[in-house]
């Protein structure tokens, strides 16, 4: 069998393992927690239960039962794509995070596509120009990037672009206009994350032999930058970018809350604050799979663009 | 390590970071004493006030001295970073060694225990856990634990690897040292600069990660001061007392950005690969500028 081949499906069966024991922790965390669901669900449609109603309640929702049965059963559900109901509003989770994961996804996408355009070529920027003014201002504004805790820097540019400047809305979600703080947030953090990445690899890059090849045959400086240099260079940082996806998605989540930007963060975090356990449930199994579905797309990409580990297998 | 201790004290850079980082550790542990007032007692006479001589840095909205609860705040913040770290690196460390030394089975099923771990987003993995448990300073100190120590599993795992394989670990084996001294007189101690290194750079993280926790209200809990919780509390006031967030977030930034450069002036004297590397790219830099 093709190499590749056997190490996607090597790739995709471990992802089983990762799944049984993140979905056994979610489901344990929300039994171990020190609240009782009954009692929750009533508190939040907001009505008195007498005690006999609430027993009735408990039978219904299986809370009588070992934990591995409710396990199995909640567990077995989710399989099928149930993952219950909100105790607050009584709408299906998956119904309730669907409304909301366009909003997420409008957010991270345009602080991506900020991403990849500003720090591709400011990394390359200062890599080039390595020890002058432009590489040192770079690193100094990077370094506060890096350095300060993102929802400060949106209070910052909410204040500045919100409230002195008066140019965009503070917060809400909505039109275009409403996502320009909030994606710009990010993506200071991001940019200034990988212009520090792109510099280094560049860098990195710079001091191998096989450069030597294409300057022997006098090349111009340009050519060996972007054709040698860079395409090897932003390899490195492929695989960086993976990690940092779990660090985009906990930003999101902060970002999203500060900025009222409707998207799935948010709506884990009013979640949070009433103890709606399914739609915490689905948020955490949720991220939990783009987050290891996403490594898997950038492991495997990294494998295709790199013939030298495609060859090693 | 004596070498290391010397050729830290020779460097100026390092020694400069290195106290600073002092004095912002000793802040919170002298607060009583620098503190100029009681940083939870009200003062309802002196209500949102910019300046005084009483405050300093003016009042909260209910009347609270701004620049004690600064002062105060750091208390929280050190400890719950600094007992995560002393966790997270004490279990790290220790599975690390076990895989590394021991491999085999050990090291498979560790290694496959920390992939896991690491595929989980940790950030959204604290929150969630830390709500679900109920904020308070156990549960997120916890919380955050549970998913830090990877990192120096891995690391330690690598370099005991390594250190593994030098002559001087063969020959203390066949001079008849016992497995437990083998690991403490030889190869942890060739592991702990590297590790130092981490720790240091860790700091800033985790006060990174915890600013967000307790902007969200799951750290720390009323009246106790704390930066991140200030943060959340005066983002109402934005508009008339922009201090109030300027403030707390320029005192996080100022701990993160000092632990970060420690970090960085103490890998640069234990590590000596990025010495080589400073003296290459200085060559390369002509090569640029020439061609």
């Amino acid at each position: 069998m093709n190499k590749t081949v056997k190490y996607v499906i090597g790739r995709l069966l471990f992802l089983i393992p990762i799944m049984l024991i993140l979905s056994f922790f979610v489901f344990a965390l929300t039994y171990l927690s020190p609240s009782d669901p009954v009692m929750l669900k009533f508190q939040l449609m907001g009505e008195v239960p007498d005690p006999a109603v609430v027993e009735q309640a408990r039978e219904e929702m299986g809370l009588n039962d070992p934990f591995l049965v409710q396990y199995g059963r909640w567990l077995w559900k989710a399989l099928h794509g149930d993952l219950g109901e909100s105790y607050k509003t009584g709408v299906s989770v998956w119904k309730t995070m669907l409304g909301r994961i366009p909003n997420t996804l409008k957010l991270t996408g345009a602080t991506l596509l900020l991403t990849v355009l500003l720090a591709v070529p400011l990394g390359v920027l200062s890599a080039v120009y390595q020890n002058r003014f432009v590489d040192y201002l770079l690193r100094f504004i990077s370094f506060f990037g890096v350095s300060m805790p993102s929802f400060w820097v949106g209070f910052l540019l909410m204040y500045l672009f919100g409230i002195k400047l008066k140019l965009l809305p503070v917060m809400g979600s909505g039109d275009i206009r409403h996502l320009i703080l909030p994606s710009m947030t990010l993506a200071f953090w991001m940019i200034s994350l990988y212009v520090r990445r792109v510099r280094g690899s560049m860098l990195e890059e710079m001091n191998k032999d096989y450069l030597n090849g294409g300057l022997a045959r006098g090349l111009p400086k340009r050519q060996i930058i972007f054709q040698q240099i860079l395409p090897n260079s932003l390899l490195s940082v492929i695989t960086m970018f993976g990690m940092s996806i779990g660090g985009l998605m906990g930003g999101a989540t902060i970002i999203e809350t500060i900025f009222e930007w409707k998207g799935i963060g948010k709506m884990a975090v009013d979640a949070i604050a009433v103890k709606d356990f399914p739609i915490i449930q689905g948020y955490i199994l949720w991220m939990a799979v783009i987050y290891v579905v996403i490594n898997l797309i950038v492991d495997l990409l990294y494998r295709f663009l790199d013939p030298r580990i495609r060859l090693e297998g | 390590m004596s070498y290391y201790v010397k050729k830290a004290l020779r460097d100026p850079q390092f020694m400069l970071f290195f106290c600073l980082a002092v004095i912002l550790i000793l802040i919170p542990i002298l607060a009583p004493w620098l503190a100029p007032n009681d940083p939870i007692e009200n003062d309802y006479a002196n209500l949102m006030i910019a300046h005084s001589d009483k405050y300093p840095l003016g009042t909260d909205q209910i009347g609270r001295c701004f620049l004690s609860r600064l002062i105060y705040g750091g208390r929280t913040s050190m400890l719950i970073v600094f007992i995560v770290i002393a966790i997270s690196a004490s279990i790290g460390i220790l599975l690390g060694v076990l895989a590394g030394y021991l491999g085999g089975k050990t090291d498979t099923f560790i290694t496959r225990f920390t992939d896991i771990v690491i595929a989980v987003p940790q950030t959204v993995f604290v929150i969630a856990l830390v709500s679900v448990m109920g904020p308070s300073l156990r549960n997120t100190i916890l919380a955050m634990s549970l998913v830090s120590w990877t990192e120096y599993c891995r690391v330690t795992r690598a370099l005991v690897l390594s250190l593994k394989q030098n002559t001087y670990v063969e020959e203390g084996r066949m001079a008849g040292m016992r497995e437990m001294r083998l690991v403490s007189r030889l190869i942890l101690p060739n592991v702990f600069p590297h590790l130092l290194v981490l720790i240091t750079q860790d700091i800033g993280a985790k006060l990174l990660t915890l600013s967000g926790l307790s902007l969200l209200g799951l750290a720390s809990q009323p009246p106790t001061p704390e930066w991140g919780y200030m943060l959340s509390e005066g983002r109402q006031f934005m508009q008339s007392a922009p201090r109030l967030i300027f403030l707390p977030g320029m005192t996080i930034v100022l701990n993160v950005i000092i632990f970060n450069l420690l970090g960085d002036s103490l890998r640069d004297i234990l590590d000596p690969r990025f010495i080589k590397k400073k003296t290459h790219r200085r060559q390369l830099k002509q090569w640029l500028e020439n061609t």
